[in-house]
């Protein structure tokens, strides 16, 4: 059974300090349910997830007690792309027929200071100072700048288009473009990147209605299929964060097989997307993922980039709504983010942001700690 | 008696004059590991031996710590006294990659593939006033 995408919902990214991370989860929730014409108890079954505002299931006390199959997710920064993946399985499995995907959360101001212990670490590591994941992701680009002749200005040229994209993006944290000056000239956070280069933890929720494709058109005349959802891990050799040593060898990371895995799994290649979100947790990150997925070859995207390949207007538009660095990164809402724009950007319904030529298949991709990678493709 | 003490043990050699770094090979695979382990990350199995990880090596990348880390950042500084300093992987003469604090922690200083050495540094003093001490990198050069 195929599987569509019939409700989208958001509350916005950003901050919110009259509610928490559950109403704002509660809020994405409601909205998706009214986008796909519906209600909660029509939901046979929920995934949800978020890191540090409570339990996904304790939503049921705000949308109704309804007795459905709840599951909780924690997958750290991908989340959101397990709980589809879940969804995923449960609809193609043919176990139920419609179900909420839902993600949340309401981080502190900063970076975030997770506890050696959690990790496997001693507390050494942290104790000296290197358990910062702004420290991994500073090392690992000026790695692939050495090795592949990134330079600084395609930083730069990536910084600006998030901007520019989330000043088009009503439902964005930050709202305002900057220019190539006011990133290049900000305070630098962890060589070679500074702090435009750099998303922030934020608060927000985000929602999506999955059922069985043949039942879509009962929920919303225009759903979007989900075509694949593949989670991968790290394998031995894949450079990832709070890694006290590395091996000689260095493997491929997870999105690498996440991404061959998809593109397999839904017979379509790297040429057939239309219309792309990859995680830019910071700048390099999508730098390295627009060939880690398969877009390019490793070097190419300071071309890429140059030439506007990947702006709204280009061949391949990347990160429409300004990615993870104009809406910041609510961890449990940010993967599902990325499908809501992808559903957005193939309805047609992108406003100021909508890509042209009325693209037909999308392509999500998440990242994150400790090496976990989701990818989606969707089309419509 | 020594009022060095390692902020942690088994990571390097001490006391000692010429201190290395201490991790752990595996007798199936040939892999190592730093900190020592036992288990292999590359086979599964557990059949690891301690290995001598020497103190020599090239800077394969780094960045720097522009601002003083939250907890759990554990040392005597305060924001005031608060230096920036450099973080990169040196790959030693195994080929393994040990990520490490460096002492060198302006962009001008570092450069990937530049040589390097172990040195012990003093991170913080315990509740009896003794130094606790760690391992950073720095440019074999200006050891000379």
């Amino acid at each position: 059974m195929d599987v569509a995408i019939v409700g989208l919902g958001m509350h916005p990214f950003g901050r919110t300090p009259t509610m928490s991370g559950l109403e704002q989860g509660a809020a994405a929730a409601r909205s998706a349910l009214a986008d796909a014409g519906t209600d909660f108890k029509r939901m046979e079954f929920a995934f949800g997830g978020s890191q540090d505002s409570g339990n996904a299931d304790s939503l049921v006390n705000l949308l109704g007690l309804t007795g459905l199959q709840f599951t909780n997710v924690a997958n750290g920064c991908a989340t959101g792309g397990s709980s589809l993946n879940a969804a995923y399985s449960a609809i193609k499995s043919g176990q139920y027929d419609v179900g909420l995907v839902v993600g949340f959360d309401k981080h502190d101001r900063g970076a975030f200071n997770p506890k050696p212990a959690d990790w496997g670490l001693d507390d050494w590591y942290g104790e000296t100072g290197l358990m910062l994941t702004t420290q991994y992701f500073g090392m690992k680009i000026q790695r692939y700048m050495h090795d592949h002749g990134i330079s600084r200005e395609t930083l730069i040229r990536v910084a600006e288009k998030a901007f520019r994209n989330g000043s088009l993006t009503p439902t964005a944290w930050r709202q305002t473009a900057l220019s190539w000056e006011e990133i290049e000239n900000a305070p630098m956070v962890s060589e070679p990147l500074n702090k435009y280069m750099f998303c922030s933890p934020a608060e927000g929720g985000c929602a999506l209605i999955v059922c069985r494709a043949d039942i879509a058109q009962e929920f919303h005349p225009r759903p979007v299929y989900l075509k694949t959802a593949v989670v991968r891990s790290r394998n031995y050799g894949s450079f990832e964060v709070f890694s006290p040593s590395q091996p000689p060898e260095v493997a491929n990371s997870p999105t690498v097989t996440a991404s061959q895995a998809a593109f397999e799994l839904a017979g379509v290649g790297p040429e057939d997307i239309d219309v792309a979100q990859l995680q830019d947790t910071e700048v390099g990150a999508e730098i390295m993922h627009m060939a880690e997925n398969g877009f390019c070859e490793h070097g190419e995207q300071e071309k890429w980039l140059a030439e506007g390949v990947t702006e709204l207007t280009g061949r391949l538009p990347v990160n429409t709504d300004g990615g993870c660095l104009a809406n910041g990164e609510p961890v449990g809402a940010s993967g599902l983010r990325q499908v809501h724009e992808i559903c957005v950007q193939l309805r047609g319904d992108g406003g100021a942001r909508q890509v042209a030529g009325e693209p037909k298949v999308g392509y999500t991709h998440v990242y994150g700690a400790p090496g976990i990678s989701g990818v989606n493709i969707l089309a419509r | 008696m020594s009022s060095e003490k390692p902020l942690h043990e088994g990571l390097f050699s001490w006391p000692s004059a010429s201190p290395t770094l201490l991790g752990s090979r595996c007798m199936d695979c040939g892999e190592h590991a730093f900190p020592s382990q036992d288990s292999c990350r590359a086979c599964s199995r557990q059949n690891m031996a301690p290995a001598d990880l020497g103190s020599e090596g090239t800077l394969w990348t780094w960045t720097i710590q522009s601002f003083m880390p939250k907890t759990p950042y554990h040392t005597d500084e305060t924001p005031e006294t608060f230096a920036p300093y450099g973080v990169g992987y040196v790959e030693l003469a195994s080929g393994l990659k040990v990520e490490s604090r460096l002492r060198e922690n302006t962009p001008d200083k570092l450069q990937i593939g530049m040589p390097m050495k172990l040195e012990i540094i003093p991170m913080r003093k315990d509740d009896n006033g003794a130094d606790l001490v760690t391992f950073q990198f720095c440019s074999a050069e200006e050891l000379g």
